[in-house]
């Protein structure tokens, strides 16, 4: 697999030739894709294969041992805080204090990424993601179902083209999942990039491609 | 060489006329409180170097520097502390020197351990660069609070180290010393190197067959 | 969904960077932590509590000889304050990198220094100014005179704030390590050194009527010096724990 030379060019989300170490193994090397706006690329493999680790550079929170990932071209370790702002990621762990409700923890979030809190639109999607009568309990008596939803919810409201979600699909019953699919849809619909963990297979939504990482090997 | 120094040092020169013999200490103590202090900034700089570049040889002296140089240290304060007792009168002095000294011991065992207490080994290097870094530009500042903080405490009880003039049968064989101290620390630091060296060369070996068979 | 979400340009053309200052950023960030802290009132008294008690363990342990006593409280009130500051500064990241809020945070397009500086910042409100709002209290139990108490207090006003900016680099680079009590107090303690001598000096100083004032502003030096250097560090130390 040769790095696209033409990737200057490509909008979307592009890696190229990426190789992770965990400790004494590659976890995987070589790793070439692209995602363009609309698309959406679910990333699966065994346990231990590594996507999180993956998902994690993509964000560039993780360090890949080689290869690079870009954005509409630009490598994202050069674009820095413009990569960030276009970038709303859902890590494994739902990001919300239990201390604070969900419409507090939202409210925080959205100014800490540098955009206003609109306080009716935080509620509406709140209310979409089925959380709307339970927006001024502490996020702590929730169930991990609802903080799920919650943590969708920020996701949605980031409102950013590119959504790096790890597991989105972790601890939702079906009408959770109804309300994911139809999120993403709606997100690819108008442009956005979405690649993702699952282990259940989300089949309401657009252009779906495949990745799967070869996994243990040993 | 270290040989000829320590015999040059310890049976031909001449006794000291105030202290004696006790200050034949002094060629072991000079050359490892020299080499505790560079050994820190060469950690520093090529720890630095390493998270700079990302060049992985960087970090790996700086993490083969670390103990040598946290036993330098040691060692300074040993030997200092030795020829304290029979010079000054008591093992230990809140000096500005030994104080400071101390301070770097206790920045050169938090180096190791954080680099120790981190299991990813790039985290560990890259984490205690930081460290090495942030203790660097403190080392001035903790010297010279401590060495106000002395001067405003109380009067001087300890002179300086260094006398006036030094005999040369005494410079020569400090010389040496110094000279074979830091030969033994390039000596220990290359081979360490090469230790951690080979230890990421055949990793990546073993990953590759593997990786094709 | 289509409701909530008005006509969005596409990716390619889409502006980038944060549209909020980056004051907002920090003060919505500041405003958090201490809502947070306010909820939990309990861990809120901790660190007053633990330095109050540090401090009166002294002359039950030597000698409530007031001469004693007077000469040796700054010092023990000082590094009492040091442990207390040290006690409560794992909370500073801890329970964000816990739930993942720390990988949100440096995540923000705003630049990761400042907003450990809010957090800092709110460390210093929650954990430092209680420990100076009582230190009179402490320093009359120790028999300090009425000025050189009044110096304590612009002493540890001045210092404290290095202490949480030197320890939120040290967190940042222990946050990754289960626990870490032990190896940051190794690291950060040897760092703390100026600001105890000179924010107990201050006080000595002032206890033999001589003049504190370049303790003082020697003091003031270090933390604005913290301040200069240790968010640009902590936020290094952050990035490489969360990798």
């Amino acid at each position: 697999m040769k790095p696209n030379h033409r990737s200057e060019l490509n909008a979307g989300l592009e890696a190229s030739e990426l190789e992770c170490l965990r400790g004494f193994q590659s976890l995987f090397e070589g790793l070439s894709f692209a995602v363009s706006p609309g698309e959406a690329l679910q990333v699966t493999g065994a346990n231990g294969s590594g996507k999180t680790s993956l998902l994690r550079i993509l964000c560039g929170l993780g360090l890949a041992e080689s290869g690079e990932v870009r954005w509409n071209g630009v490598p994202i370790a050069r674009a820095g805080a413009e990569y960030r702002a276009v970038l709303g990621y859902l890590g494994h762990r739902p990001a919300l204090k239990g201390e604070l409700t969900p419409r507090e923890n939202l409210r925080a979030h959205t100014t800490l990424h540098g955009k206003a809190a609109d306080d009716t639109r935080i509620l509406s999607v709140l209310e979409s993601f089925g959380i709307g009568r339970r927006h001024d309990r502490p996020c702590r008596t929730l169930s991990a179902g609802q903080q799920q939803r919650t943590a969708l919810a920020r996701i949605v409201l980031g409102d950013t083209p590119l959504w790096i979600l790890d597991e989105p699909a972790t601890a939702l019953d079906d009408g959770g999942i109804a309300c994911l699919e139809a999120a993403m849809d709606d997100r690819l619909a108008r442009g956005g990039v979405i690649v993702f963990t699952s282990h259940q297979s989300l089949e309401g939504i657009r252009s779906l491609g495949q990745l799967a990482l070869p996994g243990n090997r040993g | 060489m270290l040989v000829l120094g320590l015999y040059l040092g310890l049976v031909v020169a001449p006794p000291d006329y105030q202290m004696g013999d006790s200050y034949r200490i002094i060629f072991l103590h000079v050359p490892s409180a020299w080499l505790s202090m560079s050994s820190y900034l060469i950690m520093a700089v090529s720890a630095g170097i390493g998270l700079v570049w990302h060049l992985k040889v960087a970090d790996l002296a700086a993490r083969a520097i670390a103990p040598l140089g946290a036993t330098f240290t040691f060692c300074a304060l040993l030997t200092g502390s030795l020829w304290g007792k029979p010079t000054w009168g008591t093992y230990w002095v809140w000096d500005a020197r030994l104080t400071s000294e101390l301070v770097l011991l206790f920045l050169f065992f938090g180096y190791m351990a954080l680099s120790a207490a981190i299991e990813d080994r790039r985290t560990a290097a890259r984490a205690s660069a930081v460290l090495a870094l942030i203790g660097l530009i403190n080392l001035p500042i903790i010297h010279f609070s401590v060495e106000w903080w002395n001067t405003l405490h109380q009067g001087s009880t300890v002179t300086r180290l260094g006398r006036p003039t030094m005999d040369t049968q005494m410079l020569i064989p400090l010389l040496i010393m110094f000279v074979a101290f830091n030969f033994y620390f390039a000596a220990v630091v290359l081979n360490r190197l090469r230790g951690e060296l080979l230890v990421q060369e055949r990793r990546t070996r073993w990953v590759r067959e593997l990786a094709r068979g | 969904m289509a409701e909530h979400t008005t006509a969005e340009q596409v990716p390619a053309n889409r502006e980038s960077g944060p549209a909020l200052p980056l004051r907002t950023g920090m003060w919505s960030l500041l405003r958090r932590d201490l809502s947070i802290a306010l909820r939990e009132r309990g861990s809120l008294a901790q660190p007053v509590l633990f330095f109050i008690v540090v401090v009166t363990l002294f002359p039950l342990s030597v000698a409530p000889d007031p001469v004693l006593l007077r000469s040796a409280g700054p010092g023990i009130i000082w590094v009492a304050a040091l442990l207390a500051t040290m006690l409560a500064l794992d909370s500073m990241f801890r329970p964000d990198f816990d739930d993942g809020t720390l990988e949100q945070i440096a995540l923000s397009p705003h630049p990761l220094s400042m907003l450990v500086l809010a957090k800092a910042v709110a460390h210093w409100l929650v954990s430092s100014v209680p420990l100076i709002v009582v230190s009179p209290l402490l320093g009359m139990l120790m028999q300090l005179p009425g000025d050189a108490i009044s110096i304590l207090v612009l002493a540890l006003f001045l210092g404290t704030p290095a202490l949480s900016l030197v320890g939120a680099v040290g967190v940042g680079l222990t946050v990754g390590i289960r626990r870490n009590g032990m190896l940051l107090s190794l690291l950060v303690l040897p760092l703390y050194v100026p600001a105890l001598i000179f924010g107990s000096g201050a006080v000595q100083a002032s206890l033999v009527s001589l003049d504190p004032a370049p303790h003082l502003l020697l003091l003031a030096a270090f933390s604005l010096f913290s301040l200069a250097v240790c968010p640009l560090a902590a936020a290094l130390a952050v990035r490489i724990s969360l990798n």
